[in-house]
């Protein structure tokens, strides 16, 4: 019977709520799961996966494992899986989980399904659903190989709650290094500091467009504040530089399902669809009627953003 | 410095919405054809950073453009031929007989043999989304990865100093060629990629260069080889099978608001959003 090797990720010392993703992923399959707790810090970091129903979890700490480096963590995955008898890797869909599932794949020869939206059991193997043409399809697919890889897309599986028990927490060892590691070397990170809750996390977001231009900040920061929201921009926000890149929702940005969405002078191109149309509230504001946006749109309203947003300000401010 | 870029063609993607499903196939039929965009963004970058700073530009190294494909693809290798590409190869094959493990073991392959100093890659392409190709290639060589980069410095003939976006922020590695390279949406940006070569504060228009017209006649005459997948991949046995294509559930039309407080209202009671 197949077992799921999960990869946690670490985050300050902290497993990073994104992890909670892939907890519902395993057991929606219903099989039997292991959690891998995996970086510097991981052993004091284990203590928070242990009452999610896993029948172990797994810790490698170790300074090499500082910095989120593929190629030094890719060979501990992968000897993980194989000598813990684990046949599929799960991890979510986040930056690192796409830049690490693929090497663990390869080392494995197994089949990868990247940034699934679902998966189902049928007749004792997984199938996967899995968005393509930026969300205009969704492919059904199976992977034919002994093992297999999956990252999982936080939008679509709600964080898993803890569940009691608790699982045996035991060592396990880092493997040797690859000899692409020496070839790579950290610099930076370059972690952009704000007080605002993850894209990722956010039950609110405010999302905006070109249309903000330099006033991008000055506009969204008052309602995103009072909301408690994230903010989030179109690609062309960002690219104008009106926005930081790593605010980008979209196909090629973070995808996001808020409970709220509120989209500020964004057009609603399909790759920004892509990447929020999953929302369960869309609220857009918009001069131009004919708009995209407001195809999808719960509740839409035709007006100049730079009054609007203002208003709507103080007009949330009154209810507060 | 000697670039590989791999490019595919993907349905274009302004069309995407009108993607259809015909008894759980994919219909691609009426679709056009287009370079997929990350990879006209890895070709950009490769041909600045190949580029000698000289007027007229005289390159300094080499970029090759590969594709996996039927003999339809070779339309869009020519396209990159035009914009400044040296040479192109096609792998020959159906779309149906691929898949992002596939892709990676023959461009491992090509490279083996090809021994380029850097693999380009797009980090995605927009038809399947898939994200795996770069990665995989860099496992399969024993490379060093850069994912996601949105810059990329080359600072001498055997490192690159890459700046990748991932979420919440940036990170800079250092990666000593050969190595693999997938590029993200704002490495066209005009200060976003420099070689040794390129003046201190130079800007390069925003975006992918066009093909002027004496090129795109000048590119018929570039080589264009063409490859076999079973030459390079003996086992090309498919790791992910694809079943049934469907449409996503559409999502209702709403309604449009007339005031703020209307709209402030709505939510509250009536999405219950506030
Ligand atoms: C490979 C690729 C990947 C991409 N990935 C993404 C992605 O991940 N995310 C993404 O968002 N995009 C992505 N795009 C870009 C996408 O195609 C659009 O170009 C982009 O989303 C447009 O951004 P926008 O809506 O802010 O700008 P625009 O399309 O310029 O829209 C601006 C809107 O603001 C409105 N407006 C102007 N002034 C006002 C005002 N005063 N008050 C109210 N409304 C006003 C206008 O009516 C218009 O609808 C991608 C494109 C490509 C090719
Ligand atoms: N059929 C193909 N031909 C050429 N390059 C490809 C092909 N498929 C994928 N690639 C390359 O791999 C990158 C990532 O693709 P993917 O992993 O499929 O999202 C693309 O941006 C291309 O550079």
């Amino acid at each position: 019977m197949s077992s799921i090797l999960l990869v946690a990720e670490l985050h300050d010392g902290h497993v990073r709520r994104s992890t909670h993703s892939s907890i519902t992923f395993a057991r929606q399959t219903g099989l039997p799961f292991s959690i891998l707790v995996i970086g510097h810090g991981a052993q004091s970091a284990a203590a928070e996966m242990v009452a999610y129903g896993a029948t172990k979890v797994v810790t490698v700490d170790d300074a090499y494992l500082g910095h989120v480096v593929a190629e030094r963590f890719a060979p501990t995955i992968a000897e993980i899986a194989k000598g813990g008898g684990f046949d599929i890797v799960v991890m979510t869909a986040s930056s690192f989980g796409k830049d690490v599932a693929p090497r663990v794949a390869a080392k494995l020869g197994a089949g990868y399904a990247s940034d699934i939206s679902s998966v189902s059991v049928e007749g004792g193997s997984l199938g996967y659903k899995r968005p393509v043409f930026a969300g205009n399809a969704f492919a059904n697919a199976k992977l034919t190989t002994p093992f297999q890889v999956v990252t999982v897309r936080q939008s679509e599986f709600a964080p898993a709650e803890p569940s009691g028990g608790s699982s045996s927490v035991e060592p396990g060892t880092l493997a040797a290094k690859d000899p692409a590691a020496d070839r790579v070397e950290f610099v930076a990170l370059g972690e952009a500091k704000s007080e605002r809750p993850d894209l990722g996390e956010a039950k609110v977001i405010v999302s905006g467009g070109r249309a903000l231009k330099e006033k991008f900040a000055e506009v969204l920061d008052p309602l995103a504040g009072l909301l408690g929201a994230a903010v989030g921009a179109s690609r062309a926000a960002c690219d104008a530089g009106y926005a930081p890149p790593e605010l980008q929702v979209g196909q090629t940005g973070r995808v996001v399902a808020p409970k709220l969405y509120v989209a500020i002078g964004i057009s609603g191109a399909i790759q920004h669809l892509a990447g929020m149309k999953g929302s369960k509230t869309i609220v857009a504001i918009n001069k131009d009627a004919d708009a995209p946006i407001f195809q999808v749109a719960d509740y839409g309203l035709v007006a100049d953003l730079f009054v609007a947003v203002p208003e709507l300000v103080n007009e949330l401010k009154k209810h507060a | 410095m000697k670039i590989l870029v791999p490019l595919k063609r993907v349905a274009d993607p302004d069309n995407a919405n009108k993607v259809k499903v015909n008894a759980g196939k994919l219909e691609t039929t009426g679709l056009e054809w287009k370079p997929n965009p990350f990879d006209e963004y890895a070709i950009e970058t490769a041909l600045r950073l190949t580029e000698n700073g000289a007027t007229p530009k005289v390159r300094q190294g080499e970029v090759v453009v590969v594709t996996f494909g039927p003999k339809e693809a070779e339309v869009t290798l020519r396209g990159a031929l035009a914009t400044g590409a040296d040479r192109a190869i096609r792998v020959d094959c159906t779309d149906e007989q691929l898949d992002g493990d596939i892709v990676a073991r023959a461009l491992a392959a090509i490279a083996a043999t090809e021994k380029p100093d850097l693999i380009l890659a797009g980090k995605q392409a927009v038809d399947g989304d898939a994200n795996q190709v770069g990665q995989l290639t860099a496992e399969y060589l024993h490379w060093p990865q850069a994912t996601f980069a949105g810059s990329i410095t080359s600072e001498n003939d055997a490192s690159l100093l890459v700046v990748r976006e991932v979420d919440g922020g940036t990170i800079t590695l250092r990666v000593t060629l050969p190595a693999v390279v997938t590029v993200d949406l704002r490495i066209v940006a005009p200060k976003s990629v420099k070689s040794k070569f390129t003046a201190e504060g130079h800007a390069y228009p925003d975006g992918v260069r066009f093909a002027a017209l004496m090129a795109i006649m000048a590119a018929k005459k570039k080589s264009l080889v063409e490859l076999k997948l079973a030459d390079l991949v003996p086992d090309a046995a498919l790791k992910i099978a694809y079943a049934a294509f469907e449409l996503p559930p559409g999502r209702k039309a709403g309604i449009k608001v007339k005031t703020v407080s209307e709209l402030v209202e709505k939510l509250k009671s009536e999405a219950k959003a506030l």
